[in-house]
C-alpha cells in the first residue's frame, strides 16, 4: 500500500513537472503565431487533464486506503445512482466543450494559407528536399550535412560532439522573417513528413499531390525539424533546417544564390536522387 | 500433471492424448490454453524484437543494426505484438471464460474453433520468417502506407498473407463467439445479465466481423498494385496514397478498440471481487462500451491530420475523437465507484486491475491532447505517440491480461499462483513500465520523430531511461512466464470459489475447470 501511494505520488509530480519545467520537458520554443496557440492549447488541456486526474485519482486513492478491508471496511450495497452517472457524463462533455472552442479557431486559421507574401514548392525525395522559390526563382536541394564518418561513432564517452549531429543540411531554407509564406508540399517517390515543430507544421508530401502549409516567423533565427514519416532506410537522415532572416538580409542572400545559380546552372539540375548517408 | 489426469477422466469421447490432442482438440479450453501460450510466446518474441530496438537507441548513432533492419524490427514489433500478442490473448479468454460464464458446454462451432486457432502458428511463421527472405521483413512500419510498402521485397507479401490469414482466423473465431453468446446461454441469463467480460466481447466481435474485411481489403489492393499492375494507390495510374490511409485506419481505429474492450471487461470482474462489491453502473457500462464501439468508426481521421484534409474534415474528426473520450471517462468513474465503500484487498489481480485504471487513464489523457488537431499536427509521428500507444496498450491491453491470468489461472490449474511473487511482478512490472514510457512523453513533446533508428543528441537522456527501463521492464516478464509454470506444476489447492468476492457461473465449477462443464445448462439467477 505505502509503495502504491508512493507510485501515485510520483505519477503525480511528474504530470505538472510536465506542464511546468522549461522546454525541454515540453513543446520547443513557439517562433510563429500558429505555433504559439499550439503552445497554448496544449498547456490548456494539460491543465484540464491535471485536475481531472487529481480530482479522479484523489478519489480512487483515498477509496484505496480508507476502504481496506485490513482497515475493517465492510462493503456497501449500492450499485448504481443514476443522477451520479448522468453528471458525470455531461460534466465531461462540457470540459470538451470548453477545449474545442479555441481548438477549432486555430484548425481555421492553419488551414487558411490564402493570401501568401510568397510560395515555397517543397519536394520530398528518398532522401533529401528539394525547395523551390517560386516567386524568386530559386531552386536549391537540402540533405544531411553530418558528415558519413560521425554516424555510428558517438566518443568514447558515447556522447556526441557534433551539437547539430543529424541536424544540419548543406542548404537550409532561407525565408523572410514576418512574411507569410506558403509551402506547397509534395513529394517524388514515396511519403515523407515536412515537420518544424517550433513553426508549427507538420504536413506530409504525397507523391502525386500538393497539399498546402503556412508559417510566419516572428523572429530571425535558425528552426530545426526531421522528417516526420517513415520513408524507407534513411528516414532518419533527412533534416530540416529554416533560417528566417530580415528582409534586408533575405535579399541579400537570394542575390547571393542567383548568383550561385547562374554560375553552375547545369549542374545544379543533375544532383542524383539516391544519394544513400548510410551504408 | 495431477490435473491433465483428470481430464483423461472426464473425457467420455476417447479424445486421442499428447500431440494429437491438441492438433486435433475441439475442447473450449485446450483450445483456449493454447491460445494463451502462443500468445504469451510471441510476447517474447516480440518483446526481443523492442529490446534490440531500445538497445540501438541507448545512444545516438548506429551500433547494434542498420537503419533498414531497424525498421524491420519496428515494424514486425507492432504486428507481432497486436495481432499475435494482444489479439490472441483475448481470444484465448474469450475461449476458456465464455462457455464458463454463460453456462455453455462449449463453442458453437468447436471445429471451426480448432481451425481458427491453427491458422495463427502459420500466420505467425509467415511474419517472423519474413526476416530471412532476401531483403529482411517488411520495413515500411505497421501501417503498410504504400508507396512505401510497394518498394518492399517479397517480405511484404508474406506480410500480406500473414495479416489474410489471422483476418480470417479472427473472423471464423467472431463468428463462433457471437453464436455460443447469443444462442447458448444459461436459462435465466437474460442479455442485461450477462457477465460483463462476455458484453465486452459480444461488441468486440461485431467490430472484428465489420473491420478485418477492411483490412483485407486494402492489403489485397496493396498486393495487386505490387503485382499485377492495378493502379490503387499510384497516382501516376489515376490511384491515391491518401485512399490506402482512409481504409487502413477505417480498420485501424476499431481495431484499436477491439484491443481494449476485452480489457474492460476483464477489470470490470477484477475490481467487484477484490472491493467485494458488485460493479457499479452495470447499464452504464453497457451502454457506455456499445457507444464506443460505434463512435470507433467515425474517428479514423484523427489518424491522418496532417494528411492535409479540408478543415471541415479536421474539425469532424476532431470533435469525434473527443467525443469518445466520454464512455471512457464514464468506464473509469464507475470501477472508481465500485471501489468506493468496497472492502478492498490487493492480490496481484488487483493490483494490475488498480494500474491499469490509473495508467490506461493517463494513456485516455495522451489520447485527448492528440485529439486536439493543432496539437496532434505538432506531436504526429514523434514519440509522444508512441508514448500514447504503449500506455492504453502495454498498461492497457496487457495489464488487463495479466491481472486476468492471475485471476482465473486457479480456476484454469487448480492451484493459488505463489501470490508473492506475483505482486513482485506488478511492482517490477508497473515500475519499469513507467520509466520506459513516460519519458517518451517529454521526447515527443522536444520533437524526436517516431521509426527513427538514430536521434540529435539532445534526446540523449530520455532515451538512456527509457532503454533502461525497457530492459528491467523485458526482464521482468520472464518472472510471469515462471508465475504461471509454477502454478501449473503445483501451489495450494485452489477452491471452486478461489476468490471470497468473486461472482458468476464459472466459479460454481470445481477448479481446476473439468474438462467438460455445464453439459446439461445449469440455472442461472
Ligand atoms: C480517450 C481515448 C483515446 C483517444 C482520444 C485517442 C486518440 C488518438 C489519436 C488522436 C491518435 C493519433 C496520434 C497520431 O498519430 O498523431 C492515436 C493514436 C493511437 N492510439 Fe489512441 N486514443 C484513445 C485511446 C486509445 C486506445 C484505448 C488504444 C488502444 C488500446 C489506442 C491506441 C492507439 C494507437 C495504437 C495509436 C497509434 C497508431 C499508429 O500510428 O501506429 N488509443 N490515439
Ligand atoms: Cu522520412
Ligand atoms: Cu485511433
Amino acid at each position: 500500500m505505502k509503495k502504491l501511494r508512493v507510485l501515485a505520488g510520483a505519477l503525480a509530480s511528474a504530470v505538472p513537472a510536465l506542464a511546468l519545467a522549461g522546454y525541454d520537458v515540453n513543446i520547443p520554443a513557439p517562433k510563429t503565431p500558429i505555433s504559439l496557440q499550439i503552445y497554448g492549447l496544449h498547456m490548456e488541456i494539460m491543465y484540464v487533464c491535471l485536475a481531472i486526474f487529481v480530482v479522479v485519482f484523489g478519489v480512487m486513492f483515498y477509496s484505496l486506503f480508507a476502504h481496506r478491508k485490513s482497515r475493517g471496511a465492510v462493503a456497501a450495497h449500492f450499485h448504481e445512482n443514476t443522477t451520479v452517472e448522468v453528471i458525470w457524463t455531461l460534466i465531461p462533455f462540457l470540459i470538451l466543450a470548453v477545449i474545442a472552442f479555441p481548438a477549432t479557431k486555430t484548425v481555421l486559421a492553419m488551414k487558411d494559407a490564402s493570401n501568401p507574401d510568397m510560395t515555397i514548392k517543397v519536394t520530398a525525395y528518398q532522401w533529401k528536399w528539394q525547395y523551390d522559390y517560386l516567386n524568386d526563382g530559386l531552386k536549391l536541394y537540402a540533405t544531411l550535412s553530418t558528415p558519413r564518418e560521425q554516424i555510428g561513432a558517438p566518443d568514447a564517452h558515447g556522447k556526441v560532439t557534433n551539437e547539430h549531429y543529424l541536424l544540419e543540411t548543406d542548404n537550409n531554407v532561407v525565408v523572410p522573417v514576418g512574411k507569410k509564406i506558403r509551402l506547397l508540399i509534395t513529394a517524388n517517390d514515396v511519403i515523407h513528413g515536412w515537420y518544424v515543430p517550433q513553426l508549427g507544421v507538420n504536413q506530409y508530401g504525397i507523391p502525386g499531390f500538393i497539399k498546402d502549409a503556412w508559417f510566419q516567423a516572428n523572429e530571425p533565427g535558425v528552426y530545426r525539424g526531421q522528417c516526420s514519416q517513415i520513408c524507407g532506410k534513411e528516414h532518419g537522415y533527412m533534416p530540416i533546417v529554416v533560417e528566417a532572416k530580415s528582409a534586408e538580409d533575405y535579399a541579400a542572400w537570394v542575390k547571393e544564390q542567383k548568383a550561385k545559380q547562374a554560375a553552375d546552372a547545369a549542374p545544379a539540375e543533375k544532383v542524383s536522387l539516391a544519394d544513400p548517408v548510410v551504408r | 500433471m495431477e490435473a491433465s489426469h483428470a481430464h483423461a477422466h472426464d473425457d467420455h469421447h476417447h479424445a486421442p492424448t499428447g500431440l494429437a490432442r491438441y492438433f486435433t482438440t475441439t475442447n473450449h479450453k485446450d483450445i483456449g490454453s493454447m491460445y494463451m501460450w502462443f500468445s504469451l510466446i510471441m510476447f517474447f518474441v516480440g518483446g526481443f524484437m523492442a529490446l534490440v530496438i531500445r538497445a540501438e537507441l541507448f545512444q545516438p548513432g548506429i551500433q547494434i543494426v542498420n537503419p533498414d533492419v531497424f525498421n524491420q524490427l519496428t515494424t514486425i514489433h507492432a504486428l507481432v505484438m497486436i495481432f499475435g500478442a494482444v489479439m490472441p490473448a483475448f481470444v484465448g479468454f474469450a475461449n476458456w471464460q465464455i462457455p464458463l460464464m454463460v453456462g455453455a458446454s462449449d463453442m458453437a462451432f468447436a471445429r471451426m474453433n480448432n481451425w481458427s486457432f491453427w491458422l495463427m502458428p502459420p500466420a505467425a511463421t509467415l511474419l517472423v520468417g519474413s526476416f530471412l527472405v532476401p531483403g529482411g521483413a517488411a520495413g515500411s512500419g505497421w501501417t503498410l502506407y504504400p508507396p512505401l510498402s510497394i518498394q518492399g521485397g517479397i517480405s511484404v507479401d508474406m506480410t500480406i498473407l500473414a495479416v489474410h490469414i489471422m483476418g480470417a482466423s479472427s473472423i471464423m473465431g467472431s463468428i463462433n463467439i457471437i453464436t455460443t453468446i447469443l444462442n447458448m446461454r444459461a436459462p435465466g441469463m437474460t442479455l442485461m445479465r450477462m457477465p460483463m467480460f462476455v458484453w465486452t466481447w459480444l461488441i468486440t466481435a461485431y467490430l472484428l466481423i465489420a473491420v478485418m474485411p477492411v483490412l483485407a481489403g486494402a492489403v489485397t489492393m496493396l498486393l495487386t498494385d505490387r503485382h499485377f499492375g492495378t493502379h490503387f494507390f499510384n497516382a501516376a495510374g489515376g490511384g491515391d496514397p491518401t485512399m490506402f490511409m482512409h481504409i487502413f485506419w477505417f480498420f485501424g481505429h476499431p481495431e484499436v478498440y477491439i484491443m481494449i474492450l476485452p480489457a474492460f471487461g476483464i477489470i470490470s470482474h477484477i475490481i467487484p471481487t477484490f472491493a467485494r462489491k458488485q460493479l457499479f453502473g452495470y447499464s452504464s457500462m453497457v451502454y457506455a462500451t456499445a457507444s464506443i464501439a460505434l463512435l470507433s468508426f467515425i474517428v479514423w481521421g484523427h489518424h491522418m491530420f496532417t494528411v492535409g484534409m479540408p478543415a471541415a474534415g479536421n474539425l469532424f474528426f476532431m470533435y469525434a475523437t473527443m467525443l469518445i473520450a466520454v464512455p471512457t471517462g464514464v468506464k473509469v468513474f464507475n470501477w472508481i465507484a465500485t471501489m468506493w465503500r468496497g472492502s478492498i484487498t490487493f492480490e496481484t489481480p488487483m493490483l494490475f486491475a488498480v494500474g491499469f485504471v490509473s495508467l490506461f487513464t493517463i494513456g485516455g489523457f495522451s489520447g485527448l491532447v492528440l485529439a486536439v488537431t493543432p496539437v496532434d499536427i505538432t506531436l504526429h509521428n514523434t514519440y509522444y505517440v508512441v508514448a500514447h500507444f504503449h500506455y492504453v496498450l502495454f498498461s492497457g491491453a496487457i495489464f488487463s491480461i495479466m491481472g486476468g491470468a492471475y485471476y482465473w489461472l486457479p480456476k484454469w490449474t487448480g492451484h493459488m499462483y505463489d501470490e508473492t511473487l506475483g505482486k513482485l511482478h506488478f511492482w517490477l512490472t508497473a515500475i519499469s513500465f513507467n520509466i520506459t514510457f513516460f519519458p517518451q512523453h517529454f521526447l515527443g513533446l522536444a520533437g524526436m520523430p517516431r521509426r527513427i533508428p538514430d536521434y540529435a543528441p539532445q534526446f540523449t537522456e530520455f532515451n538512456q531511461i527509457s532503454s533502461i527501463g525497457a530492459f528491467l521492464l523485458g526482464f521482468s516478464q520472464l518472472l510471469f512466464l515462471y508465475v504461471v509454470i509454477k502454478c501449473i506444476r503445483g501451489g495450494a489447492k485452489a477452491e471452486a470459489k478461489a476468490w471470497e468476492g468473486a461472482e458468476g457461473l464459472e466459479w460454481t465449477v470445481p477448479s481446476p475447470a473439468p474438462y467438460h462443464t455445464f453439459e446439461t445448462p445449469p440455472q442461472f439467477h
